[in-house]
């Protein structure tokens, strides 16, 4: 019968808990009790316990090849700027073959010019990356003395 | 050598024998130390791990730390099929068994207290989580052909994810009014961290909930009913635990009224 199975072994975790679920217990909770041998588990031990854990666990993550953090734009300040940095290449190298359309013979295509939605955005995403550099030297120049 | 007096738990005379093989911190058997009405449950732990200089430093290796929690723990599951234990936090440590007589005589009516408000009773744990799946969708999601386009899909993404965690709130609100309900007493731990947890998803409730032993049956199967009831968002149960979340005593300390150190 699974009902009286059930009670004495763990539910759902097959003998061995998850190691975050045992630490969070094992550490933050259960009696406080000083023993001759004093140990600060409540305040700053555990913090930096705490931080080497995810410190550890991240670079073991990364070894593991799980770094979608550093990808995702929406997490990853780099990979924004990875974004933009490719999205402009692309983008210039359309200008440039519009622009060779253009200027050798004036009988381009008329379509391919004609064409304002995909280079007024084009113009407007390649303002931030002219403002990225200014500011980066900025920067530097604040900093350099 | 002799050593130091690593104590897991504090409980009374058990009523059925630890189970053989159990083996405790450092490798070394628990074993049960008597002291008027109650017992406590100690192992011998080396001074070179566990002397106040070396425990500092090696609390703070996460595969010592890994293999030390993971012990510690075994011995409290193996006291909790037999008994209801008060679990100690992980490196409570005694210079040897007169230390630790001294601090059971000392809190003697605070465990005794404790232990009769806990009897019989053990911890769940129960998580929600809302699945990754949420962020999906932006990869996949066609290039946009021009500025106005790319502002649309980001805010339509923004929207989804917001929708998400309103309902994944709102569902956790729920399960946890309910689960309190059946439950005597419920406490709310801060969400887990991913990068701590490795579990996959964002942690939005971290519940632990006081059960009779009775009635975890029935409260198991309130909380499996409610898997897969919302897309997008997973339920976790863990347990049965020993009542770690709740042995707090910190109220009780100090309060001792005249002539408890007669």
């Amino acid at each position: 019968m699974t009902m009286a199975s059930r009670m004495p072994e763990p539910y759902g975790q097959g003998g061995g808990a998850n190691l975050a679920d045992i630490l969070e217990r094992v550490l933050d909770k259960g009696i406080v009790i000083a023993g001759d041998i004093r140990i600060n588990l409540l305040d700053i031990e555990l913090l930096t316990i705490k931080l080497r854990l995810i410190v550890a666990s991240v670079d073991k993550a990364k070894e593991m090849g799980i770094d979608w953090w550093e990808d995702d734009p929406a997490l990853s300040s780099g990979a924004r700027r990875k974004e933009l940095a490719r999205e402009n290449a692309e983008l210039r190298e359309r200008l440039a073959r519009l622009e060779e359309l253009t200027e050798p013979e004036e009988l381009a295509e008329p379509e391919e010019l004609a064409e304002p939605e995909e280079l007024e955005p084009a113009r407007a995403r390649q303002k931030p990356r002219r403002d990225a550099p200014r500011e980066a030297r900025g920067n530097a120049r604040k900093e350099s003395p | 050598m002799n050593g130091l007096r690593y104590v897991y738990a504090v409980c009374r005379p058990l009523g059925a024998p630890l189970q053989t093989a159990l083996s405790g911190v450092a490798g070394d058997p628990p074993r049960l130390l008597a002291h008027h009405g109650l017992i406590a449950v100690v192992s011998h732990v080396p001074e070179r791990d566990f002397a106040e200089e070396p425990l500092r430093r090696r609390l703070e290796d996460l595969d010592w730390l890994t293999e030390t929690a993971r012990a510690h723990q075994q011995v409290i599951d193996a006291l909790t099929a037999v008994t209801t234990p008060l679990p100690l936090r992980l490196a409570t440590v005694f210079r040897d068994d007169s230390g630790v007589r001294v601090m059971m005589e000392e809190r003697e009516q605070d465990f005794l207290r404790t232990l009769d408000r806990l009897d019989g009773r053990v911890e769940w744990g129960v998580k929600v989580y809302v699945e990754p799946e949420a962020r999906e969708p932006e990869p996949a999601a066609a290039r946009p052909v021009s500025g106005r386009d790319y502002l649309r899909q980001r805010r339509t993404l923004a929207r989804a994810q917001e929708d998400t965690w309103q309902r994944a709130e709102e569902f956790a609100a729920r399960l946890h009014a309910t689960l309190s309900a059946r439950a005597e007493d419920a406490r709310l731990h801060p969400p887990q961290n991913s990068a701590l947890s490795e579990a996959s998803g964002q942690n939005v409730l971290n519940a632990a909930y006081l059960v009779p032993r009775a009635q975890s049956e029935e409260f198991v199967e309130i909380v499996d009913r409610t898997k897969g009831e919302e897309p997008g968002i997973r339920v976790e149960l863990t347990g049965p635990w020993a009542a770690y979340s709740f042995v707090d005593m910190t109220e009780e300390v100090g309060a001792g009224g005249p002539g408890e150190d007669a």
